[in-house]
């Protein structure tokens, strides 16, 4: 019997260690309960929702008795890894994908993920349309579904199989899964113009995709329909859904398009960052001073060690650039 | 029969072993370090400051863009809601004024220390050092006031060395401390004193380790403040929404304020590593016989 007991806790050891799972008694905090995989990285957030880092994107994944729901899918090189993930989550069947942006980071997967999922059909469509169950829904705003296709005869930005197959066009979607409302939320003109929040209601989460991130400025893409005002809007619209449980800690957590887990403070810190850069190169605006003289003047200077990224969109530069084009367009954009 | 054989062994091992025997008497479970349990308060200290004045930066190792962020800061950023509550940092916050309540957790069979605990009356903080081996949570885990935190013992010197701290203050008049900001201390007890010995380092916001003391005597008084219960208001009648008061560059009207009142050249008021040491005396008088 004594050796039944060890053999069971060496193999249950084993098991942990070659996981890499790390397991506490205490759950008081959202790194209780954790995985760590080569670069990714699966964390327990907080009721039905995990979050999968180290893929490009942040993936958000709720699972539940009903099957899996994912925010995002990441990089297109990773479509495997993130499977291998999920499965380790839930073998429950993947029904429904929800795109918070058309950009390739957080949809690059799509397609690979439709695949392995279903959509539960009923009634007239079973019969009618053959290959309605076939594949995960995927949710977005219309706008991402434009920004993916292309008209007949020109080029998409991605294949069939990755568009979005349930669109909404204004307000919010809404969807009620694994016991759980799940609402999607627009965000207009924010970090594109098809941003969407999706809050988990129940698990009391809230997945940003890129209007928040925690590792750079945020990238505003002004050429497909961001812009500074709307990204702002839209953070402060996150503060408002959020609600801490103690002194600005903990209660809703938060999940960003890049980086770690969040709460409401940590998106107050964001705010406040954007705003106040805002407020410069509006000033500067004000005094006639041009792109490049604001570039120069170093308003990010203070920030610049914290938030700018090396290269890519989340530079000091781009950043200012992209608040002077978005005021110069339109100064309440 | 193989129950009464295995009987006959143990007790053959007992007899056999004073060792074993003392085992049970409790010294088996001998570990370094010495107890820290109990009520403790700071006494007046290096950085008992009170409220800081704005654009006192004297004596903290900041970085040009920290400097920067501190000189755009308005005290009426804490009138926006979320700021109302905003806890001090681990760091920060040892600096008092509070009540400290540290105890042990043992594991109930072995008695083995498990981790040291600490509540902290100030905006009621919990704090856990984990004295178990455990490795720190992943980058991508959640931040938190207190960070996660690790201990050893060094002798009877308790290190604790602290991860996943957000984003506050290294000083309460804005100057800034980011949430890559990590924190080592030592505790030293000596009697009822406790000798606490802190060193932040931050990427973001420091050019070098920025090392505060301070001692914290025992307390047995009752009737300690223990209780922090804070809620947000509206401070402010009609403030926008989303507001975030601060100045624009160059626009701040106090930065010379501090400096003005205590006869101190501005250059020491703002800040940087080298105004930490003595040498920057002899810079003091150097820049105060420029003025005149």
């Amino acid at each position: 019997m004594a050796k039944l007991i060890f053999a069971s806790a060496a193999a249950t050891i084993g098991i942990f260690a070659i996981a890499g799972l790390v397991f506490a008694q205490k759950n008081q905090f959202p790194w209780d309960d954790y995985r760590v995989e080569g670069d990714l990285t699966t964390i327990h957030v907080q009721g039905n929702v995990y979050m999968i880092h180290g893929l490009g994107g942040n993936v958000a994944v709720q699972i539940g008795d009903t099957g899996v729901l994912v925010v995002n899918t990441g990089l297109e090189q990773n479509s495997s890894k993130l499977i291998a993930a999920i499965r380790k989550l839930s073998d429950k069947p993947l029904q429904y994908i929800i795109n918070t942006c058309a950009h390739p980071d957080q949809t690059g997967g799509n397609e690979a993920l439709r695949k392995i999922g279903v959509t539960i059909t009923g009634a007239n469509v079973t019969g009618d349309i053959a290959d309605a169950g076939q594949g995960a829904q995927i949710i977005a705003h219309e706008n991402v579904l434009d920004r993916l296709s292309a008209p007949t005869g020109q080029k998409a930005a991605a294949p069939a199989g990755a568009w979005p197959t349930d669109t909404y066009v204004s307000g919010q979607k809404e969807v009620f899964f694994n016991e759980e409302p799940v609402e999607v939320r627009w965000q207009p003109a924010a970090h594109t113009d098809g941003d969407s929040l999706v809050i988990f209601r129940r698990s009391d989460v809230v997945a940003t995709g890129d209007i928040f991130s925690t590792v750079s400025y945020p990238f505003i893409d002004v050429e497909r329909g961001g812009g500074i005002q709307g990204e702002i809007d839209a953070l402060n619209n996150i503060i408002d859904i959020a609600i801490p449980k103690h002194e600005e800690e903990g209660g809703t957590y938060i999940i960003p398009g890049h980086g770690r887990i969040c709460d409401e403070f940590d998106v107050v810190e964001y705010r406040d960052m954007v705003t106040i850069v805002r407020d410069r190169v509006r000033n500067a605006i004000k005094k006639g001073m041009t792109l490049e003289q604001i570039k120069t003047a170093g308003f990010t200077k203070d920030y610049d060690a914290r938030w700018s990224a090396k290269e890519g969109p989340g530079t000091a530069d781009n950043f200012v650039a992209a608040i002077y084009r978005s005021l110069k367009a339109s100064p309440s954009r | 029969m193989r129950h009464t054989s295995l009987l006959i062994l143990i007790f053959a091992g007992l007899v056999q072993s004073p060792g074993a025997m003392a085992q049970f008497s409790g010294s088996f479970n001998a570990q370094p370090g010495i107890d820290l349990s109990g009520a403790w308060s700071p006494a007046p200290h290096e950085e008992s400051i009170g409220n800081p004045a704005i654009a006192d930066f004297l004596g903290v190792p900041i970085n040009k863009g920290a400097r920067a962020l501190g000189l755009a800061w308005s005290p009426s950023r804490v009138t926006v809601p979320e700021h109302q509550c905003q806890v001090h940092v681990a760091p920060y916050i040892m600096g008092g004024p509070l009540n400290l309540r540290i105890w042990e957790e043992r594991q109930s069979q072995s008695q083995k220390l498990e981790d040291i605990r600490m509540y902290i009356s100030t905006y009621e903080q919990n704090r856990t050092i984990w004295m178990d081996d455990r490795p720190h949570p992943p980058e991508a885990a959640a931040h938190t006031w207190m960070g996660f935190s690790t201990g050893k013992w060094e002798g009877n010197t308790l290190t604790v060395y602290t991860t996943h701290l957000k984003a506050g203050y290294l000083r309460r008049n804005g100057l800034p401390e980011s949430d890559q900001a990590t924190l080592t201390e030592h505790f030293m007890r000596h009697g009822d004193y406790l000798l606490h010995v802190s060193e932040v380092t931050d990427p973001a916001t420091l050019t070098e380790p920025f090392v505060r003391t301070q001692i914290f005597r025992r307390i047995s008084e009752e009737g300690q403040n223990w209780l922090y219960p804070c809620e947000s208001v509206v401070e402010i009648a009609n403030q926008p929404r989303g507001a975030v008061p601060n100045y624009l560059p160059d626009e701040n009207p106090f930065i010379a304020e501090f400096a003005a009142k205590y006869g101190i050249p501005l250059a020491a008021t703002l800040g940087g590593a080298e105004t930490m040491y003595p040498e920057f005396q002899r810079k003091m008088k150097e820049l105060a016989a420029l003025r005149k």
